[in-house]
């Protein structure tokens, strides 16, 4: 039995079961693709938003500025990438100017600090690419970016540290009350936990009718992104955003922690919860907005073009409550759900204490995860140390990336363990670079089967159907 | 201190050692990423390499050897396994491997000779999804002849290159179903005898002016859309197709891999993303030098040898200070020739351009223009721009200072 079972292991479920972890509580963390991370922490726009964006009063507006000031210390704590880069909105008229000086107000009553509006001239010379046609833009110092995929594994594999357990491929199908705890159910699988946390994303709605709460829906709204190679991620240094408008945010263009170059999203609601396809209307309107943002984009180099589902509430609002007895919703967290999900995690953890659950400190509770990319941040003497210590940290696997067989073994070994391609990707980097892993694909088939324990043709992609390879040649089937 | 280091062990980077050492260079050293010499050419077991060099048809890996024996037996050193990190524009050298960890080597002239990659899916912005069985060329060809496995069983190509053709082939020899290989342009970027011999040979249908504009299938590859394109190669309306299959390859273009030149601020140019060289293979950074795929893509490895004599010759003079006489000539092209190589020429001697045409020719005349004056023709009956074209000037052509302009006028017919 499990004090607390937490349904989702996307950036909120992660970073709630690393703050519960740090409690003499019993955590599952139930995911049901083939790993953490793969929904809408995949696809975002990596964003620490500064908090001047949503309305004075509302959740999203108290937890997103408290959020952003608590991350820089939990991706320090979590070794992930995390730059606090500032970010710009920047107006084309005077009726843009009106909407910031209104954001403007709206940031200082929200507690942000640090916002200015600045005038062409003085953006010019902070940021020399911007459009021309700009007039004025508000600047938020405390903006940032993170790497939102590395941020949930390293939060979910720190609650694993701590003790917490991992179930992946568990779809929850089926949740009954019992006396003392609910009994979740996957097509073969049981547990059973005093305290539930709905941190479902897309599919929040529908677990919360499981136990009876149909208080909200959740609807998917497609975000499409092109991501630019490392030779344009210093175009920009802040996150551009334009003037928000009955339309939406539009589209952003940002350097990323890694350095590459982000630019989207677009904003479409959708029916389909598993339709993650990219669209020529959502391409032409990312190249089309980016282009008035910034100068000088090269959509040449573009290294790959993604799309992402938000799980967007009807609320306009988080929903973040306990409608049953035992059972918490954490549903409908777009943006700026990843900068505020360590404080999300903060209001869950007080909301499992009211549900009776005694929160009392472990004694040996580490914070700490050791760096997912310390090797690459290493300088030339720690790498020649880890080379002696271990040989595979001389191999470069990736090119594109210089990222070596060493990281890969290491990333392939270490709690949340990824069982496929996508997985080692979002934790080493490889195949992420501007070949896309066709150089080191065929490598690291390999090297996942035998880590495994399983023949090269079963290893997949992303789990189910998404097997790599269809078989052996002839001659190997020969041989 | 080293006299000669050599950036990449494929056909290019074992030609240069071989011709450097030949002119007297002794203190060489390759540093090669792969496990093995040869580069590329271990995985392109099907033959029709060496048919300029040596007049005979080999596979890849037999072409390699000749290099790798005469390497050998030569004693020229070399590092496997090592992957060059950085290079320097006063010739540092910094690289990595199991044995040594990360090390430095100064030179006193280096070639690079790192080869190309295969342009990815990600350039493209295909629409859809993004699933499994979506593979470059040149990986599958990876995949099938050296790790023994099959990228999938029912295929379509998007890009006729020559490696999409090879593997168009190659998979149906092991039994895959090849639907279709698609094509953008009105024209193959392929060679004519891979179009003959991997296509028709095997009634693979060749889709020109065609392209992909939907992948579907959420975790394996289940269809693609396939439509006409237009003039101005823009899907035509109404002329969606659904083609069922399990795997895309893409066989869209290569890439020189400069980011190691980058890295030594060496110019490249916007063309052919390789380094600007003049007739020595000499970059804008003293002392380097360029040859093969890194430089600018061929279509065939002769050539790419060829070439590399060429760099291994002239960072031979050059170690050695021997210098002709200084010129400056600059090579312009139109949209008609998209790109020469050399761009520049230094030094007055004897000297064989290279070139692409951006479309087909027929009943074509290359002319070299210097001024108003033509000053060298050739005719070709037909120039595509899958075929590397080459024309030699003789140095009494080249006069200091002034610029030499090369077209294509095309015979009326």
């Amino acid at each position: 039995m499990y004090d607390v079972a937490i349904i989702g292991a996307g950036v909120v479920g992660a970073m709630i079961a690393r703050t519960l972890a740090r409690y003499e509580v019993k955590i599952c963390i139930l995911e049901k693709e083939n790993d953490v991370a793969t929904g809408a922490t995949k696809a975002n726009s990596a964003i620490v938003h500064a908090g001047f964006d949503a309305e004075s009063g509302t959740l999203k507006a108290k937890l997103n500025v408290k959020g952003a000031q608590m991350m820089k210390k939990v991706t320090e704590e979590l070794g992930v990438k995390y730059r606090n880069n500032g970010s710009l909105v920047i107006g084309f008229d005077e009726e843009d100017r009106k909407r910031i000086e209104q954001l403007f107000v709206r940031g200082q009553k929200n507690g942000v600090e640090g916002l200015a509006i600045l005038e062409k001239e003085e953006l010019k010379r902070l940021e020399p690419n911007i459009s021309e046609n700009v007039v004025c833009a508000l600047h938020a110092p405390t903006g940032a970016i993170v790497c939102p995929y590395t941020l949930a594994i390293a939060a979910v594999g720190n609650a694993m540290d701590n003790g917490a357990d991992l179930k992946t491929g568990f779809a929850v199908c089926k949740i009954e009350k019992a006396e003392d705890c609910y009994e979740i159910y996957a097509e073969r699988e049981r547990i059973k936990a005093k305290v539930i946390v709905n941190a479902a994303g897309l599919y929040a709605d529908e677990i919360a009718k499981m136990v009876g709460d149909n208080s909200f829906t959740i609807t998917p709204r497609r975000g499409e992104y092109i991501l630019l190679d490392k030779t344009c991620g210093d175009l920009v240094s802040h996150t551009v955003f334009r003037t928000p408008s009955k339309l939406g945010k539009g589209i952003l263009v940002s350097p990323t922690v890694d350095g590459n170059l982000l630019t989207g999203p677009t904003s479409v609601d959708i029916k389909d919860k598993e339709e993650k396809c990219t669209t020529e209307e959502g391409f032409a309107q990312i190249i089309k907005e980016a282009n008035e943002n910034v100068k000088g984009i090269l959509y040449g180099q573009t290294v790959t073009s993604f799309c992402g589902l938000r799980a967007t509430g009807d609320s306009g609002d988080f929903i973040i409550n306990a409608p049953k007895p035992g059972f918490i919703n954490v549903a409908g967290i777009e943006s700026p759900g990843l900068s505020a999900s360590p404080a999300i995690a903060e209001m869950v953890k007080e909301l499992v204490e009211k549900q009776g659950v005694v929160l009392r400190e472990k004694a040996e509770y580490n914070p700490v995860r050791r760096a997912m990319h310390r090797f690459g941040v290493a300088d030339m003497a720690e790498k020649n140390a880890m080379i002696k210590k271990d040989r595979a940290f001389g191999r470069i696997i990736c090119r594109c990336e210089g990222i070596t067989e060493g990281e890969i073994l290491e990333a392939i070994r270490t709690n949340p363990k990824p069982s496929d391609l996508d997985g080692v990707k979002r934790r080493t980097r490889t195949q992420m670079g501007r070949c896309q892993g066709g150089f080191c694909t065929p490598y690291i088939i390999k090297l996942l089967a035998k880590e495994l324990g399983i023949e090269a043709e079963e290893v997949t992609k992303c789990g189910g159907a998404s097997k790599l390879l269809a078989g052996k040649t002839k001659e190997e089937i020969q041989a | 201190m080293k006299d000669l280091v050599i950036i990449g062990g494929g056909p290019a980077g074992m030609s240069a050692a071989i011709r450097a050492y030949n002119r007297g260079v002794r203190d060489i050293l390759i540093l090669e990423r792969d496990s093995a010499l040869g580069g590329i050419l271990q995985q392109c077991i099907h033959d029709g390499f060496g048919l300029h060099k040596f007049g005979e048809g080999l596979t890849g890996p037999e072409y390699a050897a000749r290099y790798e024996e005469q390497v050998k037996a030569l004693g020229i050193a070399y590092k496997l396994s090592t992957m060059v990190l950085d290079i320097t524009e006063d010739k540092v050298i910094t690289a990595t491997n199991s044995e040594e960890g990360i090390f430095q080597i100064k030179a006193r002239a280096v070639i690079l000779a790192m080869g190309c990659r295969e342009r990815s899916k990600g350039a493209l912005n295909i629409p859809g999804t993004r699933p499994a069985g979506i593979y470059s060329a040149g990986t599958a060809q990876k995949l099938v002849n050296l790790e023994g496995y099959m990228p999938g069983k029912s295929v379509v190509i998007l890009g006729s290159g020559d490696i999409g053709l090879i593997m168009a082939r190659r998979m149906t020899m092991e039994g895959a179903k090849v639907k279709a290989v698609c094509e953008l342009m009105p024209y193959s970027g392929g060679l004519a005898r891979n179009i003959e011999q991997c296509l028709n040979d095997f009634d693979i249908p060749l889709k020109l002016s065609h392209t992909v504009v939907q992948i579907h299938g959420r975790e394996r590859v289940e269809g693609v859309t396939v439509m006409k394109v237009d003039t101005d190669r823009k899907p035509i309306v109404g002329t969606e197709d659904y083609i069922e299959c399990d795997t895309l390859l893409l066989s869209v273009g290569l890439i020189p891999e400069n980011e190691l030149s980058k890295s030594a601020n060496i110019l490249l140019d916007k063309t052919t993303a390789g380094a600007v060289v003049d007739q020595d293979r000499h970059t804008s950074c003293e002392g380097i030098f360029a040859c093969g795929n890194v430089l600018h893509v061929h279509d065939l490895v002769d050539y790419v040898s060829e070439e590399a004599e060429i760099a291994g010759e002239s960072a031979a003079a050059y170690l050695q200070n021997r210098n002709g006489e200084n010129i400056n000539i600059q090579i312009k092209t139109d949209g008609k020739i998209r790109y020469t190589v050399p761009q520049r020429i230094t030094k007055r001697k004897d000297i064989t351009v290279y070139f692409r045409v951006s479309a087909v020719f027929r009943n074509a005349k290359i002319c070299v223009y210097e001024g108003e004056s033509l000053v060298f023709f050739k005719k070709k009956v037909k120039l595509a721009p899958g075929e590397m074209e080459s024309i030699s000037l003789s140095e009494s052509l080249l006069k200091d200072g002034k610029d030499l302009y090369f077209t294509v006028e095309e015979a009326k017919v």
